[in-house]
């Protein structure tokens, strides 16, 4: 008796120093993870907005040697490459999404193209880039933009596809049975109101892979290529800020350095408001009702 | 269907009645056929079934739906045609060769799949245990009022593009390896031959750390959805028993989700196979096998990205290329089977709204 007890209360004295020193370790854990965070975007403000000035959103990059140069040229051209990629990726997507959510549920094709859609969604961003490089670089015989955006618009279907899927499950079916027994056609129920109602988080989805693909380096390399000055022309090699970041981070030149931080801020800004108002768009609406 | 109607209703009145609105069953009862037609059922046929441009949208749809799986077809045909030539020159031994010469001709893939190896799996040995701990926290002992900030936080790390984390890894990263933690490690651990050799900063050990960083929000948070899917009553029912905090949780929430959070790692893995920038810019670009993790090394994604502009004659091209098909493949099984497990364990959950 007095032996069990004994015995009891060292392993009672165990256990609950076991609990202690795991929670001790997540929480440890989590600020290991939180620091890399803070120093990356403290590092990153401080080097880059003592960078950052008028020059850099105004000059083409300055040639070796000489003080000064921005990336204006690369701010236009990322833009231009994101809104072909838009423009490709984001209707796709969606249509997808709205087969899978309204068509295909259950249905053994929809789900191959939801899982097709998972698989493509991990594809390293380089392979989509050499794919690209064989389908239209190889075949025009020059770098464009235009590849730059397939590839980019390419890489933002999967995710727009899986989360419109999402957004329209949290539909209520009272709805759509409501406006399918009215008289409405299934297509403008799905337009009209499956749609609509989901719509918040389908512009969500929209935003996420827009930043995501906003910072892809690699598939740009061999399709977009970069350009040192202003194009306009869709079927030319064109500028992008990520491309420029790179080619001016492993340059040996402190000022390539200097104009390399200052892109960084600049990328990590847009990147970081459209991510934020995604925040913003999710947390009102139907999603926070759910269904 | 023409056949049926003048079937049905080919005995007392032939030719007169219009087609009968096939879509719309549960109408009124059909006016008796010799009266002139209901106002409903005029509209009705003025305005056609819909049938058609239902037909027509749910085919827009599909092929949209499609189009995701000719894209997959369509880089697996693409890369397969281009890296023909280095297909048939090399065969298998392509991967088992360590030669990587462009100037006679002679390519093997080995070094770039050793850098590759080896710098995901240190990746996921420093990622994983972070990631595990992360999830526990925020899941189970995190108060209510910390719990968004912090999921808030550890996801922005998964917005950072690549070429910024390279960018601070060659910055920050690299000196740091070089004049603190390198010259620490060598004379800690300098013994288990891990840790030899000149030390220059970049090399396998910090794309390793970068990897990890740059894998550890996907992995936390997938861990995170798994463990959230686990049922209250399955803690609820441990802790009844007596449990401690932490008995719970392994027994209670590991234990059921461990199929769930070994997918969640897969995908981790998966990512960190692909990675390129960042992994280029510290890598340190050599075609070394190495023991030592100072040593530089090289990874099938940064050789691509590293040579691909400049890569000259086809066959060096299609050496290339074909490394972009093993990267191909090989992040697509190990996406499937990720996907799998974790499907298995979040099926039946409820759908978490970000």
């Amino acid at each position: 008796m007095d032996f069990q007890t004994k015995s009891m209360r060292l392993n009672t004295a165990w256990r609950s120093a076991m609990n202690y020193l795991v929670s001790g370790l997540s929480i440890l854990a989590t600020i290991l993870v939180i620091l890399p965070l803070v120093a990356i975007l403290f590092y990153l403000i401080y080097k880059g907005a003592s960078s950052l000035n008028l020059a850099f959103f105004t000059h083409i990059p300055a040639p070796v040697g000489e003080v000064g140069g921005g990336m204006a040229n690369s701010i236009v051209g990322s833009g231009i490459i994101l809104f072909l990629a838009s423009l490709m990726g984001i209707p796709i997507g969606i249509a997808a999404g709205v087969y899978l959510a309204e068509f295909g549920r259950g249905t053994l094709l929809g789900n191959a193209v939801r899982f097709t859609a998972d698989v493509l969604n991990g594809v390293p961003s380089i392979v989509m880039g050499i794919s690209i490089y064989s389908l239209i670089v190889l075949q025009q015989k020059h770098f464009s933009a235009l590849a730059g955006g397939v590839a980019l618009g390419i890489m933002m279907i999967p995710t727009i596809t899986r989360t419109t899927e999402e957004m329209l499950a949290t539909v209520p079916h009272a709805i759509r049975e409501a406006a399918l027994g009215l008289g409405v056609p299934k297509w403008r129920t799905a337009i009209s109101v499956s749609l609509r109602t989901a719509s918040p988080g389908i512009i969500t989805g929209c935003m996420l892979a827009f930043a995501r693909v906003a910072g892809e380096t690699a598939p740009l390399l061999f399709t977009a290529f970069g350009n040192q000055f202003w194009s306009f022309k869709l079927n030319e090699p064109i500028a992008a800020l990520p491309l420029q970041i790179f080619v001016y981070a492993i340059s040996p030149y402190d000022e390539w350095h200097r104009l390399a931080w200052a892109g960084s801020l600049v990328l990590i800004v847009m990147i970081m408001v459209s991510v934020t108002l995604v925040r913003i768009f999710a947390n009102r609406g139907v999603l926070k009702g759910g269904s | 269907m023409t056949t049926e109607n003048e079937s049905g209703s080919g005995g007392s009145v032939p030719n007169t009645l219009p087609a009968p609105p096939t879509k719309f069953a549960a109408e009124p009862a059909p006016a008796p056929v010799n009266t002139a037609p209901s106002a409903v059922r005029e509209f009705l046929r003025k305005r056609g079934s819909g049938s058609l441009a239902d037909n027509s949208f749910s085919a827009v749809m599909l092929l949209c739906a499609c189009s995701i799986f000719a894209i997959v077809a369509f880089i697996f045909g693409i890369l397969i045609v281009h890296s023909h030539q280095s297909l048939v020159q090399f065969g298998w031994k392509f991967f088992s060769h360590s030669a990587w010469d462009p100037v006679s001709g002679d390519f093997g893939a080995l070094p770039f799949i050793y850098g590759t190896l080896a710098t995901s799996f240190l990746a996921l040995l420093m990622a994983v245990p972070l990631a595990l701990g992360v999830a526990i926290f925020l899941t189970e002992l995190c108060p209510q009022p910390l719990r968004a900030p912090i999921s808030f936080l550890t996801e922005l790390l998964a917005a950072i593009p690549s070429v910024v984390y390279g960018l601070w890894a060659v910055f920050v990263l690299v000196p740091i390896m070089r004049d603190q933690l390198g010259p620490f490690l060598y004379k800690t651990l300098g013994w288990t031959g891990f840790f030899e050799g000149p030390n220059f900063g970049v090399g396998l050990l910090t794309a390793s750390i970068i990897l990890a960083i740059m894998i550890l929000p996907i992995i936390s948070s997938l861990t995170r959805d798994i463990m959230t899917a686990v049922p209250n009553s399955q803690r609820e029912a441990v802790l009844a028993l007596g449990a401690t905090r932490w008995e719970m949780i392994r027994i209670g929430v590991l234990r059921n989700s461990r199929i769930g959070i070994v997918g969640a790692i897969m995908l981790g893995l998966g990512r960190a196979l692909g990675e390129t920038m960042a992994v280029t810019m510290v890598i340190g670009n050599h075609p070394d096998i190495s023991k030592s993790l100072f040593a530089p090394g090289y990874t099938l994604a940064s050789v691509i990205a590293n040579e691909f502009s400049e890569a000259s004659g086809d066959l060096y091209l299609s050496a290339l290329i074909e490394i972009g098909l093993a990267l191909f493949l090989v992040t697509i099984v190990v996406n499937a089977i990720a996907r799998l497990m974790v499907w298995a364990v979040t099926r039946n959950a409820p759908a978490r709204v970000n």
